[in-house]
């Protein structure tokens, strides 16, 4: 007998996906002892940043369906504030993370006042313009070392630096936070109003209108969110590769780079974004260490054609495969 | 009228060289149930459309209990207490029937736990109990207008607007319609139901505005419309006219 008031199919699915959440927090903590491999220690490192960074970029893309295509903007602003706070002024990173964070979710936020205006397509090139307008400016901006980038200096060990000698395990925990934050933020804000207004706007503004739901705030509150996780994401990224320039951090494969692994595993899923990482970023790495990424290309082909599979045999996501409710997939590939 | 819900008073709206309401003014009493008809093009929807907060009118002005309202915009007018419906409906197709309907509770509440409840309930209420946990995406066509009627019902309008929704239902489905809106005016909700195809309305209406051309034509008991020449004019033509 159902208890009148609740609903056990959402209560038992969200409680459900908090115990999946625990068992692979703890698997990820125990899986680099196992593998005593550097590069491969590093390929499941850049996996969970891509993880947190995808699952932060699905709040607006995903649930609020506002697809963006400059979110190396978000993630270069907070690889940016945290290399010069700690480089010019000694701020250490663990600081300097939410600084960059922060000013990434204004900037978002300072993005999306226009450009909510616009509807579908028209939002989607008005943030590739923005952050391929960024890249160029950072590019001749002589206070960040302009092309030259930042080369962050090695103090000493340190946890609040985020500096290591040997950077890899340590920063297999740090990005496995990350990535563990990151989906927590997206399993809270799921469950509450905001992420029910999301996917009521991105599935009928017109009608979520109707029912009092606040369209721009609510893009806004999502652009906010999304802004600071990518921004967080590119400040740790700074720290784990000690130099950054504006074609790593802003340019526009990374804004697609960030995208895709929510979009090939599921847009505006809870688990796409993970899934979505853990198949691409590999695929991506490998492919580029096998042939080379100087010049031919060839591993972007097969990481072109691997996505083009993708989209053909599943265009809900991954997520579709293990049965996990996808809930857009095909409508925000519509209205994007 | 003594205890007007809802006032339209003199309500103009064009649209470019179209004139599709002009000088329109009517009551809304507390508690009835009004149909707002016409045949195609008399100027029910975009009227529907002002009273809801979806357009604003070129002249004139609609007040909710005395409150001017035209002009707010849909959020502040749902907020004030007016729930509506679309003809064409607008469900949340990625959403499960509670997920749809929770978003219209969350109007009136903050936390998820409360907009379920509330949603619960009200599912309960429009008959979709057993499809609470079902895509909206996968509802019959009759289920999907209830659908919306329960998202609208989630915000606790004063006033429920229902844009045809009885229109194209079979006859069995149409009754079910009824009885639905009669259990929401019993509620002490006030409805105003916009239709074109006259026959479905006449029994459940206490009382009738048509519109024809954008003007209002007439105002009275269901019985009187159907049997004023101007109304038959307007409908079917000079040669029904007795």
């Amino acid at each position: 007998m159902r208890r009148p008031g609740t609903s056990n199919v959402i209560i038992r699915r969200r409680r459900r996906e908090l115990v999946v959440g625990a068992i692979l927090l703890v698997l990820f903590v125990l899986l680099p002892l196992p593998i005593g491999n550097t590069y491969l220690r590093g390929l499941i490192v850049l996996t969970l940043l891509y993880a947190g960074l995808s699952q932060g970029w699905n709040i607006l893309g995903g649930y609020c369906g506002q697809i963006s295509l400059g979110h190396a903007l978000y993630f270069g602003i907070g690889a940016y504030t945290s290399a010069m706070l700690f480089t010019v002024l000694g701020v250490p990173p663990t600081l300097g993370m939410f600084a960059g964070g922060i000013l990434a979710g204004l900037a978002a936020l300072l993005v999306g006042w226009p450009c909510f205006r616009l509807s579908g397509h028209y939002y989607a090139i008005a943030t590739l313009v923005v952050g391929m307008t960024a890249l160029l400016l950072v590019q001749n901006w002589d206070f960040v070392n302009a092309a030259m980038g930042i080369t962050i200096p090695f103090r000493a060990d340190s946890w609040s630096d985020l500096e290591f000698r040997v950077a890899v395990l340590p920063f297999h925990y740090v990005m496995l936070a990350y990535a563990a934050v990151a989906w927590l933020i997206a399993w809270v804000v799921e469950g509450s109003r905001w992420g029910f207004y999301w996917r009521a706007v991105k599935d009928d503004a017109t009608a979520a209108r109707s029912l009092a739901v606040r369209v721009f705030p609510s893009k806004m509150a999502a652009a906010a969110i999304s802004g600071f996780i990518t921004g967080v994401g590119g400040a740790l990224y700074s720290q784990y590769v000690g130099f950054i320039d504006p074609d790593s951090t802003l340019g526009l494969s990374l804004s697609v780079l960030i995208a895709l692994p929510a979009v090939v595993g599921g847009v505006g899923t809870l688990w796409g974004p993970l899934l979505g990482a853990a198949v691409l970023i590999p695929v991506q790495q490998l492919s580029i260490a096998w042939l080379g990424s100087a010049g031919n290309g060839i591993d972007l082909m097969i990481y072109g054609m691997l996505i083009i599979a993708l989209a053909l045999a599943r265009p809900q996501g991954l997520v579709s495969l293990l049965g996990v409710r996808s809930q857009a997939g095909g409508e925000v590939a519509e209205s994007a | 009228m003594p205890d007007a819900i809802l006032q339209v008073r003199s309500v103009s709206k064009s649209f470019g060289s179209v004139a599709a309401n002009v000088e329109i003014t009517f009551d809304v009493a507390r508690g009835e149930i009004l149909g707002l008809i016409g045949p195609n093009g008399a100027g029910k929807s975009s009227l529907f459309n002002s009273i809801a907060g979806a357009d604003t009118p070129d002249k004139g002005d609609i007040l909710l209990e005395g409150r001017r309202i035209s002009g707010l915009g849909p959020v502040a007018c749902t907020r004030l207490g007016i729930g509506r419906t679309f003809q064409v409906v607008r469900s949340f197709d990625s959403m499960t029937v509670l997920e749809n309907v929770m978003v219209g509770a969350f109007a009136r509440v903050t936390r998820a736990r409360h907009a379920m409840a509330r949603a619960l309930e009200v599912i309960e209420f429009c008959g979709l109990a057993g499809r609470a946990d079902v895509p909206a995406h996968a509802l019959t066509p009759p289920e999907k207008r209830r659908l919306e009627v329960a998202r609208a019902l989630a915000t606790q309008p004063r006033i429920l607007l229902l844009d045809e929704m009885l229109t194209g239902l079979t006859p069995t489905e149409a009754q079910a319609g009824m009885q639905l809106v009669r259990d929401v005016r019993a509620r002490g909700v006030t409805i105003v139901m916009v239709e074109h195809v006259m026959e479905v309305l006449l029994p459940l209406i206490d009382r009738a505005v048509v519109l024809h051309l954008g003007r209002k034509l007439r105002e009275g008991s269901p019985q009187d419309m159907v049997r004023d020449p101007e109304v038959i004019r307007a409908y079917l033509g000079e040669r029904y006219v007795a």
